[in-house]
């Protein structure tokens, strides 16, 4: 399932990851939770692709097994043709130059022990990086890049604003110059003035830097703004992914339907039509075999068709989708 | 406004916190009504106020640290912040209930779902155990819980957070109130849950013809369920009106540059935001002024920032439509 990878930065290829449900104490694992099942995807050179999905899909558990803050449980992650799935800490090094990742509360990520001025300086020091002079002026250069004032450095993390420390944790993430960054719900925890901020502030260094970046977000109209592809994924599993515009004017998996559906659109008497799924989220340890959509689709199926897997496929030119009798309208057209 | 059909009236409410660094203001003056059987919304940013205004009006401030410092809250002609304690505790719940944002955290871990309705129900209604306890199952399923006698018996860690959410809003329509007060009642929710219960409060305002405030800083949710509009600003009322002035004639800067800000579902793709520059001012740095001149782009606001006025004179509220008010100074409205 490669995806024309030829001059792409990331490609990812069947990744799974997943975790050991331990029971009792001594007890070794019998079930497996897949936060991670069998995701294929590329990411090229300066481009963004969004991921969206509902708590628990395992967007995150994806985002931090391609930075290999994870070990996958198997599948390949190629960054820049190099393979780096079974890659040793020591070996990780030299790559983590080149990725980065930037976290939903940068409260909770940046050390409040220390002053902006040493966060900003430990990549340098962590990959001896010139000397304390031209470390110095390369964080003003940061501070300045990301619209934070130079008196910012002798300050501690709690003595500035949501946006302001999300603006740190974005200078930190883009001052080794990184190709990758991933960036984990990087706007949720914000209002939406500081939100519209930070997010042109990462269309800025983009463009600049020619960064790719992967964004995940649940949040559906933010990540139309910033990507240029978007995928969708439901337990696990990708279920669409397609260009940004082709992805909200022709969304085909019927999941995707629906969270397009459900956004709140700031427009009063704006009617449309809702598509209500039934039941929750099954649970990732023991998913329902076959499709994991098929039970909460608005295409009711027998049980014998539900349990029989889709297939995630190319159906037009760079749309991809899971195909399945409860997950497209026009199934024979696809199949 | 003033019309009989009012049924809640908050007007000039003044709400303080003590605090080791002097006492704060963190709602400064704020006036709106609540029509019988309509849905008010109040939206705002983090720190705007809109919570405490909520808290203040239930008479659950955090004690003894916040204090109303004056106005009134007319319910019924009765003025709640003058009602002693004992009668506060029958108003909560059976004449205005409250949805809180965190269901895990507004429901007891420790008790089954039907034992936290029936401690509602047998505090306010005269009923035995019994039948507290069957009422408590059509609760569940009013609210739309899949089979209710097996939940009633469920503690709230079973429950997924849609269906914690729907416990907490059963609870808060146990004993059928005028007025249902929800705070934020979706934000922790995924996207199709959130339009799932959206939903749900309207179908149950329809059914049981309760007057509901809205709190939320999501004007999508606002568009989807109100017929009025609170914009609130570092602890002001900035604007209020009638749903369609407010979305499509916003006067006041604010208003119009929240709007602005969001990405919505049909914003060009990998195209600049707008933004509001700047962030809100803290509790203890309020300008007396037009609190929001500091974040104004009106060509003339330096000389009002300069200005005598804006160091000693609070704009009042302008009417300038049909229930359509705005904060008077020109320097903070659209131009």
């Amino acid at each position: 399932m490669s995806q024309d990878s030829s001059d792409s930065l990331l490609e990812v290829e069947n990744l799974q990851v997943h975790f050991p449900v331990k029971e009792g104490v001594f007890s070794r694992a019998k079930r497996f939770c897949k936060a991670v099942d069998d995701v294929s995807f590329s990411i090229k050179p300066g481009e963004t692709l969004g991921l969206v999905g509902e708590s628990g899909c395992g967007k995150s558990t994806l985002g931090k097994a391609i930075c290999r803050l994870l070990k996958p449980t198997s599948g390949k992650i190629r960054f820049e043709g190099d393979n780096i799935e079974a890659l040793k800490k020591s070996e990780l090094r030299p790559f983590r130059r080149d990725m980065q990742i930037i976290f939903q509360d940068p409260a909770e990520s940046l050390n409040g022990r220390h002053t902006v001025g040493e966060i900003l300086e430990e990549p340098f020091v962590i990959q001896k990086i010139g000397n304390s002079q031209q470390r110095k002026d390369k964080i003003k250069s940061l501070l300045d890049k990301v619209g934070l004032p130079r008196s910012s450095i002798e300050k501690y993390p709690f003595e500035f604003s949501g946006g302001q420390r999300q603006r740190i944790g974005i200078a930190r993430a883009i001052s080794l110059e990184p190709k990758l960054i991933v960036c984990d719900e990087p706007v949720s925890a914000l209002d939406v003035s500081v939100q519209s901020q930070i997010l042109n502030l990462m269309m800025d260094l983009q463009k600049e830097m020619n960064i790719s970046y992967l964004f995940i977000a649940h949040d559906l109209s933010v990540v139309r703004v910033i990507s240029d592809r978007i995928a969708v994924m439901y337990l696990g599993k990708f279920v669409e992914l397609a260009e940004g515009d082709e992805l909200f004017q022709n969304p085909l998996h019927e999941y995707t339907k629906a969270l397009i559906s459900a956004i709140p659109v700031p427009r009063p008497g704006f009617k449309k039509e809702r598509i209500i799924l039934r039941g929750d989220v099954p649970s990732p340890i023991d998913p329902p075999p076959g499709c994991y959509f098929a039970r909460r689709s608005p295409i009711e199926v027998s049980e014998d068709v539900a349990s029989q897997p889709g297939e995630y496929k190319e159906v037009n030119s760079g749309h991809w989708v899971e195909v399945h009798p409860a997950t497209v309208r026009d199934y024979d057209r696809y199949s | 406004m003033g019309e009989s059909t009012t049924i809640l009236s908050v007007s000039d409410l003044v709400t303080g916190f003590q605090t080791d660094a002097g006492q704060v203001v963190a709602v400064d003056g704020v006036s709106f009504d609540l029509e019988q059987g309509k849905t008010l919304g109040i939206v705002g940013e983090s720190g705007c106020g809109k919570s405490v205004t909520a808290m203040s009006i239930m008479r659950l401030l955090p004690q003894p640290a916040g204090q109303i410092l004056g106005g009134s809250v007319l319910y019924n002609s009765e003025d709640l912040v003058q009602a002693p304690d004992e009668r506060m505790r029958v108003i909560r719940g059976s004449e205005i209930g409250m949805i809180f944002q965190e269901p895990m955290t507004a429901l007891n871990p420790v008790h089954r779902v039907g034992r936290q309705l029936s401690e509602t129900l047998l505090l306010h209604e005269d009923l035995s155990k019994k039948d507290a306890w069957e009422r408590s199952v059509e609760l569940l399923e009013m609210v739309g819980i899949p089979s209710p006698e097996v939940r009633v018996g469920e503690y709230p860690h079973q429950l997924s957070g849609g269906m914690r959410q729907r416990v907490v809003i059963a609870i808060a329509l146990a004993c059928n109130p005028r007025v249902v007060i929800a705070d934020e009642p979706t934000t922790a929710l995924d996207v199709t849950v959130q339009a799932q219960i959206l939903d749900l409060i309207k179908s149950l305002q329809d059914r049981l013809g309760m007057s509901v405030i809205m709190i939320t800083h999501d004007l999508g949710v606002i568009a989807e369920t109100c017929d009025d509009v609170v914009v609130m600003y570092a602890g002001r009322v900035a604007e209020r009106g009638p749903i369609d002035a407010i979305f499509n004639n916003p006067q006041h800067l604010y208003t119009k540059g929240l709007m602005d800000a969001i990405p919505k579902i049909d914003s060009p793709r990998k195209q600049k935001l707008n933004t509001i520059e700047g962030s809100v001012p803290g509790l203890a740095e309020m300008p007396t002024g037009a609190r929001f001149a500091p974040r104004s782009w009106h060509p003339q606001i330096q000389d009002y920032l300069d200005s005598e006025e804006f160091k000693t004179t609070r704009p009042e509220l302008v009417q300038i439509g049909e229930n359509h008010w705005v904060e008077d100074c020109p320097y903070v409205r659209v131009f």
